[in-house]
């Protein structure tokens, strides 16, 4: 499994202070699979993932992206790299339109610093971002302000905009939290849709969620890994039972 | 009010937003035919287009800075010493000038675009007081406290023709034309890919850093270009005044592109230059009253933050708008 993984990390730690909330987690993510990192609260999962897509640095180990470490590399250059993220909390440019939420997310990967060309004039990004929305299901409400969607609607959103810069691999964030039960399988049925073309790494705390979709799986438990593997793998997993149901099933 | 008549105001209005370049040189060419005092029209001309660069920075990349001056004054200064000290044909000197602001916003921009909220505006203020410094102690070239005398451009040759800047009205028309270039070059700025950037970053930084956006390159770009506009008023105001006066450097400057600014509304293109006509017709009004004009205006500007936070221009859009 690890011949092709597409990110890796060897050793990954973080400190807070005295504060050890990452230590020593060495994984990967199998080029074009579906990985979920999994743990119950507080067990280092928003830390890891924060660290993987540039956002907090590591205090020691390394993270391999295509072969190349990823530390050191400053956050604005992930998009051109091939890895982009959706945030937990909904983090969106909330007084633009829902299509100008897409189009500038796909214009500032390919241009940033064009003073003089009229932004209208590159109808090929406006494309591009229409037809983001409509995988997500937003076309019919490109002309809204994008903090009048629904909640469920602008996680959509939230993913069309991580898609803009089309990477190799999408890194989302409890893509699901807070939504319903409908909203929810509208989504997981878009990340399984998204993972025909590309590599998905998937923070969840909803085990049962990522049981039936994930090849992959990453339980993490007091900032350290508990285990990897399928999720027969990890629905067998003794210790992983201790920790998700409070005791030792035989 | 009439059905048609309503439906004219919006049509003119939607035009007037889609062409914002050219509703505002069409209005502020306008306005001296309208208002009597030519000399005070310049003077708005100019301390708007001051404030519309201020704009960029505050109102369009959304940092608060209390360094303009430091461009502003480094415009007049610049184009100021061309002309005085070394009789350059004005065009150069103003070109010079402009190049100056922009020099000064970089090196200024290259330790302040790093900082973060309140530390952006202290930086600015710190690093403006040094240039307010420099330029105070270069005496034999700029005046020093005495301020630079003898910006003299009496008469300016366009092929042909010589205009006479002695007529306030020319001189108006004169300033227009290289402030409505600006304007122009402004909107065209705003409306380009860089100014979506521009946008999207004022909207939501860690998103943008997400897209790929450079920051921190971004912001250094839109205080270069802020502060070359802010330089061209500058440069131009030296001409106007035919004198530079040191307090062009001070922080008294930078407050005063805040308020112009603040008071026509922030982030709106043609709101300076409305901040502008508003402040230094309200101080030219006062003042032939009392000394104490700054009270008055001060108590005006509190109630106009209040009562308006968008700003006189904001709110009307905002009213407009929906």
């Amino acid at each position: 499994m690890n011949g092709s993984a597409i990110l890796s990390t060897r050793g990954l730690t973080r400190h807070f202070g005295g504060f050890v909330a990452n230590r020593d987690v060495s994984v990967s993510f199998p080029q074009g699979k579906l990985t979920a990192i999994i743990g119950p609260n507080g067990a280092g999962k928003s830390t890891f993932f924060n660290m993987i897509c540039g956002g907090l640095k590591p205090t020691a180990g390394d993270i391999l992206f295509e072969g190349k470490s990823l530390v050191g590399v400053k956050q604005h250059h992930f998009a051109r790299i091939g890895i982009s993220k959706s945030f937990q909390i909904t983090n969106l440019f909330r007084d633009l339109s829902v299509l100008e939420n897409v189009r500038v997310a796909v214009q500032a990967i390919h241009s940033c610093f064009d003073l003089w060309s009229s932004r209208t004039g590159h109808g090929e990004w406006a494309d591009q971002a229409e037809a983001l929305l409509c995988m997500v299901g937003l076309q019919e409400r490109r002309r809204e302000r994008a903090d009048s969607l629904a909640h469920g609607e602008q996680r959509s959103l939230e993913i069309a905009v991580a898609l803009a810069s089309d990477p190799k691999l999408l890194l989302l964030d409890e893509p699901t939290a807070g939504m319903s039960p409908e909203e929810t399988r509208g989504i997981m049925d878009l990340i399984l849709k998204l993972l025909e073309r590309r590599t998905i790494g998937l923070v969840e705390h909803k085990m049962k969620l990522v049981m039936g979709v994930s090849d992959n799986i990453i339980v993490l438990h007091h900032g350290e890994l508990l285990a990897q593997g399928t999720p027969d793998e990890i629905r067998s997993n003794d210790e992983v039972k201790l920790v998700y149901l409070g005791k030792a099933q035989h | 009010m009439s059905d048609q008549h309503s439906a004219f105001v919006r049509s003119v209005a939607d035009r007037a937003a889609r062409h914002p370049a050219a509703a505002t040189i069409l209005v502020l060419a306008l306005f001296p035919l309208v208002f009597p005092f030519h000399t005070l029209a310049i003077n708005i001309l100019l301390f708007g287009l001051f404030a519309a660069g201020y704009n960029i920075t505050f109102g369009y990349t959304g940092k608060l800075s209390f360094g303009h001056a430091a461009f502003f004054g480094g415009g007049a200064y610049g184009c100021g010493i061309l002309i005085a000290n070394y009789q350059v044909h004005w065009a150069l000197a103003v070109v010079f000038g402009v190049a100056l602001g922009g020099l000064i916003a970089l090196l200024i921009g290259l330790l302040a675009t790093r900082t973060r909220g309140i530390y952006f505006a202290m930086v600015t203020l710190a690093l403006a007081q040094c240039v307010y410094f420099l330029f105070f102690h270069a005496s034999s070239l700029t005046g020093g406290d005495n301020g630079l005398r003898g910006v003299n451009v009496p008469r300016v040759a366009l092929g042909p023709i010589s205009i006479d800047l002695l007529d306030p009205m020319v001189k108006y028309y004169f300033m227009l034309s290289l402030v409505g270039g600006a304007v122009w070059v402004l909107a065209r700025i705003l409306r380009s890919p860089f100014g979506a950037i521009l946008e999207a970053i004022r909207e939501n930084e860690a998103r943008a850093r997400a897209c790929g956006v450079n920051i921190e390159a971004t912001r250094l770009l839109s205080l270069v270009i802020s502060g070359m506009v802010c330089a061209l008023a500058g440069a131009l105001n030296a001409i106007n005044l035919s004198t530079v006066a040191i307090d062009s450097l001070s922080y008294h400057t930078s407050g005063l592109a805040m308020m112009l600014t603040l008071l026509g509304g922030m982030g709106t293109f043609f709101g300076p230059f409305v901040g502008s006509a508003v402040f230094l017709g309200i101080e030219h009004i006062v003042t032939g009253y009392t000394e104490r004009w700054q009270l008055i205006v001060g108590i005006v500007f509190i109630v106009l933050v209040l009562y308006f936070p968008r700003g006189i221009w904001g709110s009307i859009l905002q009213r407009a708008g929906k």
